[in-house]
């Protein structure tokens, strides 16, 4: 890296590092939340479809998730996959469709990142508990 | 003879469209239209060109509601019936008529640091490049723009979020990253990182469909983000 390049950036008005770094860090946690969200997905929809082929009641549905500690990690994971994608493109909503481009936007986010977790994990802790 | 009905954008960002009737003749252009109207109709209409020829990228206009060259593009190509609308590039603000004021598409190639800045010395030999190296054929896919700005008036981005640098600055961003003989790399990919660089592309790739270099913008765009994923994983950003 020469220091001519550096003293370029320094007289130019260019997004300062932190907020580039930030903006970098949520675009790869939605692409890497996606990926895991594509296998997710698939993974619920087969298990859906089973159940319903087999006409499996909501009381042996839940014979096969209680206790079930893969079904618990899975949906764990999934809600986690969830709760960093969704938010981050409903930001990108934000920013594009209502030109709400401020620090608030980011705690809003934040706190319906957090409520889809929260809510996620306790619908995944029913079910392992019923 | 054939008239056509040619309704162009007559004002700045208040105006309206106002209608003339030019002779259609046999590989007429639109800038041949345009021309037309200001030498035996109009001489008040206002609009750009220099070369004619589809080099200089000034006569860039949207016609029937896409940007072109009007050099470069035959009546024939757009008529509809015998009618055609003219109107300045979008996405620009206008100056008068069919003149749109190019400042902000330039000064973004400036922020997104579209300046080469050497790691040489004027004692250093000359670099070498290899004509098949990836980094030359990465940047050679992109160096041909001329900055026109038809894929800047082409794209939905910009005209959500005006700040925005556009294809044409990422492109040029994108060919100088992949220029080994530059030292500016890092604040480079800090410039175009972020809600108004290269992760706002929502890959629509009007810039690539509309390009009259046929150069891929979103191809650009897209290799900047992975060298962006990449220097920030590295905790070089």
């Amino acid at each position: 890296m020469s220091s001519a390049g550096q003293g370029y950036a320094a007289v130019s008005d260019a997004a300062p590092g932190s907020a580039a770094k930030f903006e970098t860090w949520l675009w790869i946690a939605q692409r890497a939340s996606a990926a895991v969200l594509a296998l997710c997905v698939l993974v619920h929809l087969a298990t859906i479809i089973y159940a319903v082929h087999h006409g499996l009641t909501g009381a042996a549905i839940l014979a096969r998730t209680r206790g079930n500690v893969g079904a618990l990690a899975f949906y764990a994971l999934y809600v986690l996959a969830i709760a960093v994608h969704a938010p981050i493109g409903l930001r990108a909503l934000c920013q594009e469709w209502l030109g709400w481009r401020n620090n608030a936007l980011n705690w809003v986010i934040g706190a319906l990142a957090l409520a889809l977790f929260i809510f996620g994990l306790r619908a995944g802790a029913a079910v392992f508990l019923a | 003879m054939d008239m056509l009905q040619v309704s162009v954008w007559r004002g700045a960002e208040v105006g309206g469209y106002r209608t003339y009737e030019v002779p259609r003749q046999e590989s007429q252009s639109v800038l041949d239209v345009v021309t037309y109207i200001q030498r035996y109709i109009d001489p008040t209409l206002s609009y750009r060109f220099a070369c004619r020829v589809g080099m200089c990228g000034a006569c860039a206009m949207t016609v029937n509601g896409v940007a072109r060259w009007t050099c470069r593009t035959h009546v024939s190509k757009v008529v509809k019936g015998n009618a055609i609308q003219i109107a300045p590039l979008a996405n620009l603000p206008v100056v008068k008529d069919l003149v749109t004021d190019m400042r902000g598409f330039f000064d973004k190639w400036a922020r997104a640091l579209g300046r080469f800045v050497s790691n040489a010395t004027r004692k250093d030999d000359f670099a070498k490049v290899a004509s098949d190296s990836p980094e030359r054929i990465a940047a050679n896919a992109g160096i041909e723009c001329i900055g026109c700005g038809v894929c800047y008036a082409s794209c939905d981005v910009v005209s959500w979020n005006p700040d925005y640098l556009g294809p044409a600055a990422l492109n040029r961003a994108w060919t100088l990253v992949n220029d080994v003989r530059d030292g500016a790399r890092r604040e480079r990919l800090a410039a175009v990182a972020g809600d108004a660089g290269c992760h706002a592309c929502h890959t629509h790739m009007s810039c690539s469909e509309r390009c009259p270099k046929d150069i891929t913008p979103t191809a650009s765009i897209a290799g900047l983000k992975r060298a962006v994923a990449t220097a920030a994983l590295k905790g070089e950003l």
